[in-house]
């Protein structure tokens, strides 16, 4: 179980990103959404521990970790999918998904990484993480890596950005799978209604805050009536 | 028989124990150790200057030649001229390396001269490697210099690697294509210390329709130096492609110097040259994956070399 309690995070510059962001990770599947800018990817970088909260605290099944690296955090179980893969030169998909797996893998167990997440592994084994490979090709085998792992956190940031309709409707695929295997904790950032559609749990942010919390029941008819995060709109509706 | 010293040498430059199957011809410790013929190939020692020629029989198919280089003393410096003549429609792989052992004080140095005469259809895969260790503060020097002349249709893929160990190192390679031949080098260099790398390719498009294609990737760590310098002249419709793509680390330097020259309208000729440090995001991504620091920098060097 993942808690944030009091989180707040403000750049050097000085602008405040999130403000006394409070919750709770116990369901199997999480979605965090809410508009552009409204600090849900520094949440997500704040949980792996790429950034550091300016106060507050964050427990992983009741230890504070508010002080580890980015190392100490994944070796305790928080797996983190970034929104924009890195690329590398010279290492192979298969010496990817073996480092995330933390041993040395046999093709056919990279290959069943790979057939989970859509991908025809014969063609993509071998092939270098670089640019090469199509942003969609990356977003997937960034999450295959995820998978690799199995700890008792997968974070996904915005896993669908950069994906294409066609292939958005397999994404949706994957994560339904993921969801009945998974044995711990999957917190995604979405803005995809039909991802927010199988979580079990759905968090607003906006402004930095936690604006809403509740099952997809309670959250998704609010999300869809009201705009959140504009102060424009909000002030010229009198909201 | 070897001793243990020069077996590990052995194994570092040509990646076998004993001696191979096939042609193949030692030089250790400044003289000829041990040659082999096979049917097709021929060493022949020459007579007026250290080194040997080999003749590969036209139309020889999936056969190789080793040629290993083994210093094992201190002090030892020696120059050596190697000529392949590889006859047409040949298909071979060439291994060739250098290997020193330096438990000494004084320097230890070994110059190759190798030039490549690839006929006519002929192809031909060169891989050569540079290894070094030792114990003294002797230095180890190696400054190869390679000497391409392809004839029509050929094809050459040239793979060269400098790995650990080499001190000082100037490498030149010279290349002349005819019509259709290509060339493909890939070259990986490491250097840590004080060490010195220096690599100057001159490739000279002079056929219709040739091409080069040169890659060089390499890793400057310390206060270590390198320098690229590469020169492809198009005088020909022709193609040709340079890449060096250097991570400096420390407080290495490294330059890339690329030049291409075009003498002729339908030349086509493309040069890059990037260098930098590792990018943080790659050493976060594998710290999300449970790595140090230290071994995703780790990580990252080796798939960049690989």
């Amino acid at each position: 179980m993942l808690e944030l309690k009091n989180v707040s995070y403000t750049v050097p510059e000085g602008k405040e990103i999130l403000r006394n962001v409070s919750l709770c990770i116990d369901d199997r599947f999480v979605a965090i959404t809410g508009p552009n800018g409204s600090g849900k990817s520094t949440l997500a970088k704040i949980i792996a521990g790429i950034y550091q909260p300016t106060s507050g605290q964050i427990l992983l099944d009741g230890e504070d970790i508010t002080a580890l690296s980015v190392t100490e955090r994944a070796r305790r179980g928080i797996s983190y999918a970034f929104q924009q893969p890195v690329r590398f030169k010279g290492i192979t998909v298969k010496d990817m998904i073996s480092l995330a797996a933390g041993k040395s893998m046999t093709v056919a167990q990279v290959c069943e990484y790979l057939a989970e997440v859509g991908l025809c592994a014969k063609n993509y084994v071998n092939r270098e993480v670089d640019g090469s490979l199509s942003g969609g090709e990356l977003k997937r085998i960034e999450i295959a890596m995820v998978n690799a792992r199995g700890t008792k956190l997968s974070v996904f940031d915005e896993p669908e950005a950069g994906i294409d309709l066609w292939s958005f409707n397999n994404l949706i695929q994957v994560f339904r799978g993921m969801y009945e295997r998974t044995k711990g904790s999957i917190l995604i950032i979405s803005h995809q209604e039909r991802i927010l559609d199988i979580a079990d749990k759905v968090i607003v942010i906006a402004d930095g805050e936690v604006n809403a919390c509740g099952t997809k029941a309670e959250i998704l008819p609010k999300l869809l009536n009201v705009q959140i995060g504009c102060r424009y709109t909000k002030e010229a509706t009198g909201a | 028989m070897m001793d243990a010293i020069q077996k590990n040498l052995l194994e570092q430059v040509a990646g076998i124990h004993e001696v191979p199957q096939g042609a193949y011809s030692f030089r250790v410790d400044g003289s000829l150790y041990d040659k082999h013929d096979s049917e097709n190939i021929t060493i022949v020692k020459k007579e007026d200057k250290p080194g040997i020629d080999i003749y590969i029989r036209p139309g020889t198919k999936h056969e190789s030649v080793h040629i290993p280089v083994l210093l094992s003393k201190t002090g030892l410096k020696e120059l050596v001229y190697n000529d392949f003549h590889i006859g047409a429609d040949c298909d071979v792989t060439i291994v060739a390396g250098c290997g020193i052992h330096n438990s000494g004080s004084a320097e230890s140095e070994h110059s190759g001269i190798h030039s490549f005469y690839v006929g006519k259809n002929a192809r031909l895969k060169y891989i050569e490697k540079h290894y070094a260790e030792g114990d003294g503060n002797g230095r180890n020097i190696m400054n190869p210099a390679t000497i391409v002349v392809m004839e029509e249709g050929s094809y050459m893929e040239m793979e060269t690697s400098q790995i650990k160990g080499v001190d000082s190192t100037r490498r030149s390679t010279t290349a002349t294509l005819g019509d259709r031949a290509t060339l493909v080098v890939h070259e990986k260099i490491m250097t840590h210390g004080e060490q010195f790398a220096e690599t100057n390719f001159t490739v000279e498009l002079n056929g219709e329709g040739c091409g080069a294609h040169v890659v060089s990737r390499s890793v400057a760590k310390d206060r270590s130096r390198q320098s690229f310098l590469s020169n492809i002249k198009g005088n020909n419709r022709c193609s040709g492609h340079t890449e060096c793509d250097a991570i400096i680390m420390d407080d290495a330097s490294v330059t890339a110097i690329p030049e291409i020259v075009a003498n002729h309208v339908d030349a086509s000729l493309i040069h890059e040259a990037a260098i930098g440090k590792i990018a943080g995001e790659q050493l976060i991504k594998l710290m999300t994956l449970g790595l140090t620091e230290e071994e995703a920098v780790e990580a990252i060097i080796n798939g960049f070399l690989k």
